[in-house]
């Protein structure tokens, strides 16, 4: 795999991502758009530059872990997995048909380089924490990372988590927010509002970093400070656009959970470019 | 011949959980315990005195207990969760399902308190389904031992098992069945007396009850053969098999919901071996209610006599 740092390389990376994201969407005629494209480049900026972990060796027991607990957003983990080499791009567009290794919603049971299978909201947290744990039995330098969904935190378990990290001073996880302020049903301000967010974790004891989530250089300062953090959990709360890139699915709740026309699709090929 | 079990009381087998736990620490330095504020009702708090750094205090948070659980699992601990199992299996059968169960990881899930045998504190504590939820989840192997020594040995091998375990222990004490040389094997069901006319089939504390309601059909002449299923998933379809086969009526009894636990599986093994007459002894659609652990065993028809009336309406039939 390529691993750079250089912002450029990371933005055409970030490019590709959003192209084979509409791509595989839009052949399986379903599948979770927007919540894909606000993440690409947390995704990116974390298997390009910041985390340890090798395609070729996936079960290195020092490797970093990454948990996409807003499972819905498997598209964009797919075609990460598959830049880094993990899986097989040219398989991409099996996404969500039968037999394929690309799922509806992360499987490790066809992916064994995932950390988890997710797709029921509001448990990654947990799981990562007990990585978490494990790497620091082991005194190891792995560092775990899990993405939640703004929405996603409206589940009660994340706050058991939340409670968990700080009061155990689990420094060695990171949880990055996708905040894209939507979900299913409309804006999450409308459906259950969850701020204040930095007040929220700062209480609950974790190192809270506020960035702009479409910001390569603003995400890598904001991993290099949460690594720099000790005797605390941090958490990014990335401030983000729900269907970034595509300006007809930017802020638009309809791009929650449905996939492009073939029109649409060439249309965003076209903007992404 | 059922008489030759003595049947002294033992140690509960949530005592006997615990104190395998520490073993299994002392030879094992990858065994790892997580508890939700009940370690000294489960017994982990000896396992958590003697190996502090590998006993994790996840507060009265079941769910994210076990996810933490799941994640330890999942980084090659042998880690086990532990709680009542009203709570262990009601607030995390999410997380069991998606993190463990589907995940294919390894966790071992202990709950303790189980049945209606608990007592005092009554149905919101008691768990008369958890057998039903844990065999519902795929993949996972349950074990519930009868007594001390067969959850001490059945705790040991559950460490080792290749996929995710639950056990069920209770709170009071129970008799001793086992003696010190008895084997265990997860899967393989234990006869333990010879008999012709009817087959007692149990789990639990209700194998004990049944050697007394064998004992009681035996002075009436009848021969009893009893068997202890302390694994109730994957079930011993061949010790099953045979015994409708040779008996040709079988009684199955546990202190779980009648119809929803063992007997219900029990069922559709000898459905599709050797189809024979069946009845089912267990706590019949309801929650019971507080009291001493004896009344409300006696109360719910949880004792051997009880049993021994089931048994008397299944021999009938078969004639």
């Amino acid at each position: 795999m390529t691993r750079t740092s250089d912002l450029s390389e990371l933005q055409s990376i970030a490019r590709t991502v959003r192209r084979d994201i509409i791509e595989m969407i839009g052949t399986a005629k379903s599948g979770h758009p927007g919540g894909s494209l606000s993440a690409v480049e947390i995704l990116v900026t974390l298997y390009f530059d910041v985390m340890k972990h090798d395609p070729a060796n996936p079960t290195w027991a020092l490797r970093d872990r990454f948990i996409l607990s807003k499972g819905h957003a498997a598209p964009v983990l797919y075609s990460v997995l598959a830049e880094t080499g993990y899986t097989p791009k040219d398989q991409l567009n099996t996404l969500r048909r039968i037999g394929s290794i690309y799922q509806g919603h992360p499987d490790r049971r066809f992916i064994p380089a995932l950390e988890a299978s997710t797709g029921s909201l509001g448990v990654g947290l947990s799981l990562g924490l007990g990585m978490a744990e494990a790497a620091r039995l082991d005194k190891s330098p792995s560092r775990t990372y899990v993405v939640l969904g703004d929405g996603e935190i409206q589940e009660g378990q994340i706050w058991e988590a939340a409670m968990y990290g700080g009061f155990h001073k689990v420094d060695n996880i990171v949880a990055i927010l996708d905040n894209n302020r939507l979900q299913l049903d409309g804006w999450v301000k409308d459906i259950m509002g969850i701020e204040p967010l930095a007040e929220k974790w700062t209480a609950f004891g974790w190192h809270v970093i506020e960035v702009d989530g479409h910001d390569i250089v603003a995400l890598q300062a904001a991993f290099a400070e949460a690594e720099a953090t000790k005797g605390k959990p941090s958490i990014l709360i990335a401030h983000t656009v729900k269907g970034k890139g595509v300006s007809f699915m930017e802020n638009n709740p309809k791009y929650h959970g449905v996939a492009p026309t073939k029109e649409e699709v060439e249309l965003a090929l076209k903007e992404i470019g | 011949m059922a008489a030759k079990y003595e049947l002294k009381l033992g140690a509960a087998t949530r005592e006997a959980f615990g104190k395998a736990l520490v073993e299994l620490g002392k030879e094992n330095e990858n065994v790892v315990v997580c508890d939700a504020d009940l370690s000294k009702s489960t017994f982990t708090h000896l396992f958590g005195k003697e190996f502090p750094e590998r006993f994790f205090s996840c507060g009265i948070a079941e769910a994210n207990m076990v996810s933490i659980g799941a994640g330890l699992a999942s980084s090659g601990k042998i880690a086990f969760v532990a709680s009542f199992s009203a709570f262990v299996l009601n607030k995390g059968f999410e997380q069991l399902r998606v993190n463990v169960a589907y995940s294919g990881i390894p966790l071992k899930v202990v709950g303790t308190h189980s049945g209606i045998s608990i007592g005092e504190d009554g149905p919101s504590q008691m768990s008369v389904e958890d057998l039903s939820l844990a065999c519902s989840l795929a993949g996972f192997t349950v074990i519930s031992p009868a007594d001390e020594p067969s959850m001490f040995a059945l705790v040991k091998q559950a460490a080792y098992h290749p996929g995710p375990v639950f056990i069920r222990a209770g709170r009071v004490k129970v008799p001793v069945i086992y003696g010190p040389d008895q084997k265990f094997v997860i899967g393989k069901g234990i006869q333990l007396t010879e008999g012709t006319d009817i087959t007692l089939i149990s789990t639990g504390l209700m194998v004990a009850e049944c050697l007394r309601a064998a004992e009681m059909l035996e002075a009436e002449g009848l021969s009893v053969r009893v068997i202890d299923l302390h694994t109730v998933k994957p079930l011993d379809r061949e010790l099953i098999g045979k015994a409708a086969a040779e008996t040709g009526c079988i009684v199955v009894a546990e202190e779980h919901l009648v119809d929803s636990g063992l007997g219900v599986r029990v069922a559709q093994v000898v459905a599709e071996t050797s189809p024979c007459v069946m009845e089912f002894h267990g706590v019949n659609d309801t929650y019971a209610e507080s009291g001493l652990p004896e009344e409300v065993l006696v109360k719910y028809k949880m004792t051997g006599a009880d049993v021994a009336v089931t048994a008397r309406r299944a021999y009938g039939r078969k004639k």
